[in-house]
């Protein structure tokens, strides 16, 4: 190899520029050094559980059969990569969506209340931002509250919440997407704020020039100027949104939703279970901000954002 | 590119002449107007009892070196800044009375567009804010894109445009309401020479025909002389008005007119009091 780069380094050079371009390579070396650190650390944090079965045993183990062992494990400590992949295929595949064995199901849970959340959570934030940039006494007295409810763990207030409107009769979805509101609202107030105030001073003397209404400088400047800015705190708010509606599965000991599959497998100590369902609100979560990258993407061209 | 005697409406008598300006009631009138600004460290004197009186129909270009007060001056017209001391009125009216009648229409130094409306919406803007009818919103922009020369590039965005057509769009904008009275800071500053030369003539029929006023900033003598009724030629900080030069070239005059002894004159008489204003500085 090393020769070979030797004799021919400007075709190999090319060929690594062609891929550094792409994020193939990259993600490629990333995911590669995480998998086989991965099962190194199966092998070594499940090394306890592995010597006890071959005490009980009394057999004395070959380092494969030790190894096959630690990656193999019903119950382990950290599940191999192969083990949750499994898992991950069968509960997502093999299964009638609508069955609570089916992690589709449970992310459909989840993911609902996550959006209807987001969506709350949304047009709180742009209430907020409007009110804020709008009214100087709203500006300073609602932001130290509204970032002080940020300071307060969600943890702690979830079971609360979940009381509260659980006594009004709203249970299910409302609760969580309550929750997930509560979380994602912060980052589109602070986010609107910033660019609801992002003209310049031209672009608004240009609308006293024309003695413009505040409606049409808000319809007509601020909030095109905007735009931008929403969809970059939308980013960040469906995600957090997500983990809000799981944080919002942990205390009541929901029975569908990937927040219950996580609680139920630590519970009956399935890690695998449990790691499967991280995977797949790990891809929910990416789905979701993929969705609003791509609205993002169509309504910025509209607006003659450069390519 | 259309001319302009086809662009306009033409509610229109012969073109001006000096003697006919002298009898219109007053546009702009200005009294001992002050202006100092009040920043961090030092105060800066921006405006310095400056005495102007603007007829109705008169074009009238302010000259002078850089800072020394041009686009403040315009801004109090405009009613963007509150002097800090003397009296000015604009059609009689105070600048703020007048900005809310929407009696003037302003071209920025700077273009100013908003680059999330293509070329097309930037000129409508106006227009929508002042609630014109769609119809008409439409057939405006594509009169005044036409009339800078930028019909082909209606639905372009600003950032497809270089800076000069950029300030196109931003000057045909402020014409597409058709202000009685235009406030034009430096608008043909970022244009090649040949541009230049074709919009003071385009510029120069407009205001022979819709009898506007006209408040001109420019940095180049040629050009004031060719356009202006008078020119004002202000001194460095602070500003102050130097000398008033009456410039009383033949009505529907055309580029050939910079060549005539008569303009050659004028634009001296101008280089002169420029010269004188920046002796005082050094
Ligand atoms: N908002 C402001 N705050 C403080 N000082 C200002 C402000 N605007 C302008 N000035 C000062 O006022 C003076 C006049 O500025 P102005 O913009 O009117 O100059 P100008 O004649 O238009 O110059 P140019 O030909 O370079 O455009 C300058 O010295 C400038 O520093
Ligand atoms: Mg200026």
């Amino acid at each position: 190899m090393t020769t070979e780069a030797l004799t021919r380094p400007v075709g190999l050079a090319a060929t690594f520029g062609h891929l550094r371009e792409g994020t193939a390579l990259p993600v490629t070396v990333v995911l590669l050094v995480t998998i086989v650190a991965w099962y190194l650390g199966a092998i070594w944090l499940n090394s306890g559980l592995v010597e006890q079965k071959f005490e009980q045993t009394d057999k004395s183990a070959t380092t494969a059969e030790f190894i096959d062992m630690a990656w193999s494990l019903d119950r382990p400590v950290l599940p191999a990569p192969h083990q949750v992949a499994i898992e991950f295929y069968d509960s997502v595949f093999t299964r009638d969506v609508t069955s609570p064995r089916s992690l589709v199901y449970h992310a459909y849970v989840t993911g609902s209340a996550a959006v209807v959340g987001f969506i709350f959570g949304t047009l709180l934030g742009i209430v907020l931002a409007v009110g804020i940039v709008s009214w100087r006494t709203l500006d300073r007295s609602l932001l130290p509250w509204i970032i002080a409810s940020q300071t307060v763990p969600i943890l702690a207030i979830a079971p609360m919440i979940i009381v509260v409107l659980g006594n009004v009769g709203l249970t299910g979805l409302m609760p969580k997407a309550v929750i997930s509101m509560y979380l994602c609202f912060f980052p589109i107030t602070i986010g609107m704020v910033k660019g609801l105030r992002s003209p310049d001073p031209l672009q608004l003397d240009l609308m006293r020039t024309y003695s413009a209404n505040r409606n049409q400088v808000f319809w007509k400047l601020r909030w095109p100027a905007s735009v931008a800015f929403l969809f970059t705190s939308l980013k960040v708010a469906i995600a957090i949104s997500l983990v809000g509606a799981i944080v919002g599965e942990l205390p009541t000991g929901a029975q569908a939703g990937l927040g219950a599959r996580l609680l139920s497998g630590s519970y009956y100590g399935q890690t695998v279970q449990i790691w499967s369902a991280l995977f797949m609100a790990a891809l929910l979560g990416m789905a979701l901000v993929a969705v609003v990258e791509l609205a993002e993407r169509l309504t910025l061209r509209r607006m003659g954002a450069r390519p | 590119m259309q001319t302009l005697r086809t662009a306009m409406p033409m509610n229109v008598e012969s073109p001006q002449t000096a003697s006919q300006i002298g009898n219109r009631p007053v546009a702009i009138d200005m009294r001992d107007l002050s202006l100092t600004f009040e920043t961090a460290d030092a105060p800066v004197v921006a405006l310095s009892k400056v005495n102007l009186q603007v007829k109705a129909g008169e074009f009238v270009s302010l000259i002078g070196p850089s800072g020394c007060g041009k686009t403040t001056l315009m801004r109090v017209m405009a009613d963007l800044e509150r002097p800090t001391g003397g009296k000015i009125t604009v059609n009689g009216l105070s600048p703020e009375q007048a900005r809310l009648a929407r009696a003037y229409g302003y071209v920025f130094q700077a273009p100013a567009l908003y680059p999330w409306r293509s070329v097309r919406r930037n000129l409508m803007l106006p227009l929508e804010i002042m609630g014109v009818p769609r119809e008409e919103r439409e057939t405006r922009a594509a009169q005044y894109l036409d009339m800078v020369g930028l019909k082909d590039f209606a639905n372009k965005f600003p950032w497809q445009l270089s800076g000069g057509m950029q300030q196109r769009v931003s000057i045909a904008r402020a014409l597409s309401f058709e202000p009685k009275l235009l406030l034009m800071d430096e608008p043909f500053g970022a244009l090649d020479e040949i541009t230049r030369d074709h919009l003071n003539e385009q510029l120069l029929r407009l205001w022979e025909h819709t009898q506007k006023t006209v408040i001109f900033v420019t940095h180049s003598i040629p050009e004031a002389v060719f356009l202006s009724s008078r020119i004002v030629v202000m001194s460095p900080r602070p500003g102050r008005i130097l000398e008033v030069i009456d410039c009383d070239l033949p009505a529907k005059r055309t580029l050939d007119v910079r060549e005539t002894p008569q303009f050659l004159d004028i634009a001296h008489r101008v280089r002169l009091a420029l010269r004188a204003g920046h002796s005082y500085d050094n």
